[in-house]
Order: structure tokens, then C-alpha cells, then sequence
């Protein structure tokens, strides 16, 4: 069973947070007519909390969960939402609620499993909230999804420009100002509209864009990707050094490949991974290894590799990104998280890696100089 | 008055400062202990140095820092360029052996390795979790044997046969050598192994995936230690080359960096005996309780860092300096 209903009423729902994809997921989450207690912003206590109550060697987006779900509870929450993944995090809902209720919380929980197509979850929904209609479901998943894709096209941008700023923290207001409105969008033609009005925004913020600026893609696991406190960041830090980061991973992208657990979706990355890559590694390692081999073949200059500790499916994608890096003289940083919370051994290694980066640029003939500011498209 | 430039460079156990001319030669060295005193250890590099120049002859026109303390070190020199220790080295290393295509370095607290092609660095590694491969590590097995960690080299170089000891961790390897001491292992053939031990820790975790070609350089305190060199030359197949200004070689990069930056300001040795003081505090604003670091020159504030966002500096600033002005306006 996968919906276990709280004794309390009323139901008081809330949810791990990932980067700003609490926005979509509380659109979702309204259809389940009940208050929304969002996790309090991540902070240090967050990832303290949680860690204090997880087992040692479990990995890092458990502990950030757990912190998220004991910070919710506290706040008054208790019915609580995990959703599956393609490794061992598809059990980490019932280890989560286990220690939960050793804790003494009293709490309902609603577990995500199998696949990403509605009509798997529609009936778990239904018993939270039997009013909710397969019709009324399907309509808020494609407001959602339309409102992610708005968030990532937008985060993709500031990712590829804010390095470039002439003004200190430009794009960051902006930024925070878009988030703030997309969250209260409830319609279509609102979500489009404050989209590429925000585009605007963002373009017309003056940036410098300098001759010798890098380019730098960004694979691993996702939800350290995906949660900027998590990897401390990163991508903060890189565009601090005028670097134009790119990331795939994103929750559109996901959704687009079906969970990027679609046989197809595999073959693809396989085919297009230069023979790196011969079987599916599991969760997002096959998608880290082709995805760097084609931004190796596109020109970047260099690739940051994240993983929580000790994330199996990564462990296996770095024996093969290893040996592209060697044979193809081809930069990659591997930077594991754990709950460690100083930058400074993070920055020590980004200044390093783009110095080294530079460095290659300067001799002509290097692998990586071909690169240029060219664009991608956004889609 | 000919130019020169300053490189200093603040290790976790030592500092090291040279004075260099714009040809890029050695005019000045120092290396002592930090003993945890970053900003005392860097004044005593700074009298070191001022005896070997001719302060009538030369002026300092450029400084860099470089090492874990670099930026502490950066604001009480007031320094022109702060570098990360892996660009230091290998610009360092680089301008000393232009031929180099691996550069194993070994310090106190961590251990890294720079892979070279066409004088170009083009892959670096550093160790991210574990003590097994550095100087530490050596050091505190060397006082459980008694042994001066200085003499640790002549013993190895006597062994035949050099102990089994597990490299992979400190606690497995301390504990490992124990047993070996106790059913009796000589103890040159236990410091061997130790040696190959740290070698086959620094391959197996610091140089993995990488290919290591020849020339090797190797660096940092450890390479004084000829044990480890042979140890190295055993594993590796290939010679390996150890520098006199090795344990130098990241001042001397941060010098070659000043140099090269175009950027000047006057600097005076007596910058030693103004008072630096650090205070550090959690700013309490909000549940991330950022560990703000002020540096203090003379009482008042020079720089700080540690906060995520401005308020955590205002925070902080205004209870340890609540004499200056409002900050709110200043920034």
C-alpha cells in the first residue's frame, strides 16, 4: 500500500523541496484541496536534522529529504509526499517514514511509485482527496509541467548569463521577482506570458561577455544537480568566474524522456555516447557519460561531474568518464557532497579547474579552444 | 631601484616566502613552521626574507599569496593577486622544468597531482576524503615508532624487504602496523612499507584514472623524504626528479603570477609589526549560522568572509567594530 492516511484532520500536506520545483509541485499538490505546509527554506539545520537521524552512509538528498519532512512536521504538516527514483532512492520513502515514526511523529505518507504516467498515482490522489477527477488531475499535470518548463527555460538562462553581469546580483533579482509571479500563475496564458516577459527582463540586463569566457556542462546525479544548496552552489560559484554553465538535467527534460528510464530514451544516449557507454548504468550514470562525451564532441572546454557520496549509479559512470578524460585529454572535475558544509575546498577546486582551463585556452591547437560564445537554443 | 615580487605561500604545517626578480630568479627563500598561526608565521617569513635582499637595491612592487590561508594572508599583505595552491605549483613547477608531464605533490594536509602535456596543465586531482597519503600521516606514525620523521628516509633506503602495510586507511594502517611491529618486523622494513604504503594510497586514490608520464616532478614536504622517492621510482617505473626549491614551488608560482598580473602597489616589510587580530563568529540571522571571520588591522576592520548573504557581514561587523559608522550605508 502506498497512501497511509494520517489520524489527524485536516490533512496538512508537504513535500521535500529540489531548487524552486516547489512551485509546480504545490500546484499539483492543491488538487488534493488541503493546506500546504511548505519545508521551511533549506538551511544548515535542514541538512543537521537530518542527518542527525539518518543512517551514516546513506546519501546526501536522504538526509536533505528527512530534514525537509522533520522541518514540515514541525510546522504543523502531516501527511507527507516522497516520490520513487530510478536507484536505491525508490526505497528511501519507507526507510524515511520508519525513522519518522521512531521519532514519535504522527503522520500520513503518500509514496510515488512505479512509473511517471498520472494513471499510476491517480487512485493514491483520490484517496487523500476523493473529489479529484482523472480530468481535473490531468489538466493541473499539464499546468504544472507548463510551469516547470517556464522555470527551467528561465534558469537555464540566468545559468548561461549570470556570469556575465556588469552589475553585481542583476540577475538574481530578476531571478527571485519571476519566481515570486510564476508561483501565483494558475493559467496557461499567464505562465506564457510572465515567460518571456521575464526573458525580456533578462535580456535586457546589460552583461560583458569576455574573449576568453569558458564553457562548462554540468552531469551527475540529480538532485544534487538539481538542489543548489546541496552542492553548495556550484553553479553560483562557476558563473562567479565568468563561466557560462549548461545543464540538461532538468525536471522538463525528465519529463520529457519519460523518466529518462525510457528504453528508447537509453538507446539514444548509448548510440551518441562514443562507444563509452555499451549497457544502461542505471538511473543517471548512462545519461552522464553521453552527455559528456557530447559536449567533449560540441567544444566545451570542460565538464563538473557531481554525485552524492558513495551514489552507486555515478561510481559506475566515472570508471568510463575516467577513461574519456584520459584518452580524449578532455577536463573533468569529479566532485563529491556529502554533509560537509564548507566551500572552501569547493573553491579551491573550481579556481584551479578554471585557471587550468584558461591555461589550455592559451595554446592554440589545445583540445577545448575551439569553443566559442555560441548559443544554444533554449528549448 | 630594480623590481621584485613576493610569493608567499601558508600551508596547513609550513609557510614559505621567496623574493624574486623580474627574471624570474630566487633572490630570497624562507620555510618554517605555520604552528597554527598563519598571520605570526607569515611575519616571521617576512623578517626571514628582508635579510637576504638589499631593501636599498630592490622594491616589492607586487605581492601573491597562495596556500589554505591564502586569503587571510592576502588581506594582511595586501596582496595584488590570491591564487588557489594547484595553479601556484604548477605555474611554479613549470617555469622550472618546462619539460614536466606529471607533478605529484604531497603536503601536510592533502595531496594532489597536476598532469602536464605540451607545458600546458591539463587534468589535476586532489585528495578529498582521507589523510592516508600526506605528510600527517607520516609524521604521527613516525612518532609512534619514535623514529624522527626527518631520518625516515635513510631507514627506508636500508630495508630489504619492506613491510605489507595497508595503505588504504590511517586507522587500518596504524593498526596493521602495530601487528607487524609486535610479531616482529624490523623497523627499516616497516618504514618501507609505510613509504609504499603512502605511495600506493597517493596512486590508487590521488592518481587514479590519470596516466602518468615522464618527466615526473615531485613536490611538497614529503619528496624531502628519499624513501617515498624510491618507493615512487618502484611503483612508477619512470625517474623522478625532486627540486632543492621544491617545498618553494608555490610561492615561487604566486610570485610568477604577481609578476606577470601588470598590478603594483607599494609594499613595505613593515607590514610585521602592525597588529593583525582574527575574530571569528556565528552570525545568528538565520538557522545557517554562517562562521563569519573578521580580520582586524590595528582594531580596525580590514576584510571578512565566511557570510552567504551581505546581512551576515553587516551582522557580525557591527558587534565586533560597533565603533564604525553605520554599515548599512557603506556597502
Amino acid at each position: 500500500m502506498s497512501v497511509q492516511l494520517p489520524d489527524s484532520r485536516p490533512f496538512k500536506v508537504s513535500f521535500p523541496h529540489m531548487g524552486n520545483y516547489s512551485i509546480p509541485v504545490k500546484l499539483l499538490a492543491e488538487q488534493l484541496e488541503c493546506e500546504i505546509v511548505l519545508p521551511p527554506k533549506m538551511t544548515r539545520r535542514t541538512l543537521e536534522v537530518g542527518a542527525r537521524h539518518s543512517p551514516e552512509f546513506v546519501c546526501i538528498p536522504f538526509k536533505y529529504n528527512l530534514g525537509n519532512y522533520i522541518e514540515a512536521l514541525e510546522k504543523g504538516a502531516n501527511l507527507l509526499i516522497q516520490a520513487g527514483g530510478g536507484c536505491r532512492f525508490g526505497y528511501y520513502g519507507e526507510v524515511q517514514e520508519a525513522i519518522l515514526r521512531d521519532l514519535g511523529y504522527d503522520f500520513g505518507m503518500v509514496r510515488l511509485l512505479g512509473g511517471w504516467k498520472l494513471r499510476d498515482h491517480i487512485g493514491d490522489f483520490k484517496r487523500v482527496n476523493p473529489r479529484l477527477t482523472m480530468l481535473r488531475a490531468l489538466k493541473a499535470y499539464k499546468l504544472a509541467l507548463r510551469q516547470t518548463q517556464a522555470l527551467d527555460r528561465i534558469e537555464d538562462y540566468v545559468r548561461r548569463n549570470a556570469g556575465f553581469e556588469v552589475q553585481d546580483g542583476a540577475f538574481e533579482e530578476v531571478h527571485e521577482a519571476f519566481l515570486g509571479e510564476l508561483d501565483t500563475a494558475r493559467d496557461m496564458r499567464t505562465m506564457a506570458e510572465i515567460e518571456s516577459r521575464y526573458l525580456g527582463e533578462l535580456e535586457a540586463i546589460p552583461t560583458e561577455r569576455p574573449d576568453d569566457l569558458l564553457r562548462i556542462g554540468i552531469v551527475g546525479e540529480l538532485y544534487v544537480l538539481m538542489e543548489p544548496f546541496s552542492n553548495l552552489f556550484v553553479e553560483k560559484e562557476l558563473a562567479k568566474r565568468g563561466v557560462e554553465v549548461h545543464r540538461f538535467v532538468t525536471v522538463s527534460n525528465m519529463v520529457e524522456h519519460g523518466g529518462r528510464k525510457g528504453p528508447a530514451h537509453v538507446d539514444d544516449l548509448i548510440a551518441r555516447s562514443g562507444d563509452y557507454v555499451r549497457y544502461h548504468l542505471g538511473a543517471d550514470g548512462t545519461e552522464s557519460v553521453s552527455m559528456t562525451y557530447q559536449l567533449m564532441q560540441e567544444g566545451f572546454d570542460g565538464v563538473l561531474h557531481l554525485k552524492p557520496f558513495g551514489c552507486m549509479p555515478e561510481v559506475n559512470a566515472m570508471a568510463s568518464l575516467q577513461r574519456l578524460s584520459r584518452e580524449h585529454t578532455f577536463p573533468i572535475l569529479f566532485i563529491s557532497y556529502d554533509a560537509q558544509t564548507s566551500e572552501t575546498g569547493l573553491k579551491t577546486r573550481l579556481d584551479a579547474f578554471c585557471d587550468m582551463l584558461r591555461m589550455r585556452r592559451q595554446r592554440p591547437g589545445t583540445a577545448g579552444a575551439i569553443a566559442s560564445g555560441e548559443e544554444r537554443s533554449t528549448a | 631601484m630594480s623590481k621584485v615580487y613576493l610569493g608567499v605561500d601558508v600551508g596547513s604545517i609550513s609557510t614559505k616566502g621567496v623574493v624574486i626578480d623580474s627574471d624570474g630568479e630566487v633572490l630570497a627563500r624562507s620555510y618554517l613552521w605555520t604552528e597554527g598561526n598563519p598571520v605570526r608565521a607569515v611575519k616571521r617569513v617576512l623578517t626571514e626574507l628582508e635579510t637576504q635582499v638589499d631593501g636599498d637595491a630592490v622594491e616589492v612592487v607586487s605581492v601573491g599569496t597562495t596556500g589554505s590561508a591564502r586569503e587571510l594572508t592576502g588581506a594582511v599583505l595586501g596582496a595584488q593577486v590570491v591564487k588557489n595552491e594547484i595553479t601556484a605549483h604548477a605555474v611554479g613547477t613549470l617555469s622550472r622544468h618546462p619539460d614536466v608531464r606529471t607533478i605529484f605533490e604531497i603536503g601536510g594536509q592533502d595531496s594532489k597531482i597536476i598532469i602536464v602535456r605540451d607545458g600546458v596543465p591539463v587534468d589535476y586531482a586532489m585528495n578529498t576524503l582521507c589523510a592516508a597519503g600526506t605528510g600527517s600521516f607520516l609524521s604521527s606514525q613516525a612518532r609512534r615508532l619514535d623514529v624522527p620523521v626527518e631520518d625516515f628516509g635513510e631507514h627506508a633506503l636500508r630495508s630489504k624487504r619492506p613491510t605489507k602495510i595497508a595503505g588504504r586507511c590511517t586507522v587500518f594502517a596504524e593498526s596493521d602496523l602495530v601487528h607487524k611491529a609486535q610479531i616482529g618486523h624490523k623497523l627499516d622494513d616497516i618504514i618501507a612499507g609505510l613509504c609504499d604504503a603512502i605511495v600506493g594510497n597517493y596512486l590508487n586514490n590521488v592518481g587514479k584514472g590519470k596516466e602518468v608520464l615522464g618527466p615526473i616532478v615531485f613536490q611538497g614536504g614529503v619528496s624531502k623524504n628519499v624513501g617515498v622517492v624510491r618507493a615512487f621510482e618502484k611503483a612508477t617505473g619512470h625517474e623522478i626528479q625532486v627540486d632543492d626549491d621544491g617545498h618553494l614551488m608555490g610561492a615561487l608560482g604566486v610570485a610568477l603570477v604577481a609578476r606577470d598580473s601588470g598590478l603594483e602597489a607599494p609594499f613595505s616589510f613593515g607590514v610585521r609589526d602592525v597588529t593583525f587580530e582574527t575574530v571569528g563568529e556565528e552570525c545568528g540571522g538565520c538557522p545557517n549560522d554562517c562562521e563569519v571571520v573578521i580580520v582586524l588591522r590595528e582594531g580596525a576592520y580590514l576584510d571578512g568572509w565566511g557570510n552567504r548573504c551581505p546581512r551576515g557581514m553587516e551582522r557580525v561587523r557591527e558587534r565586533i567594530c560597533p565603533q564604525e559608522e553605520s554599515l548599512a550605508g557603506a556597502e
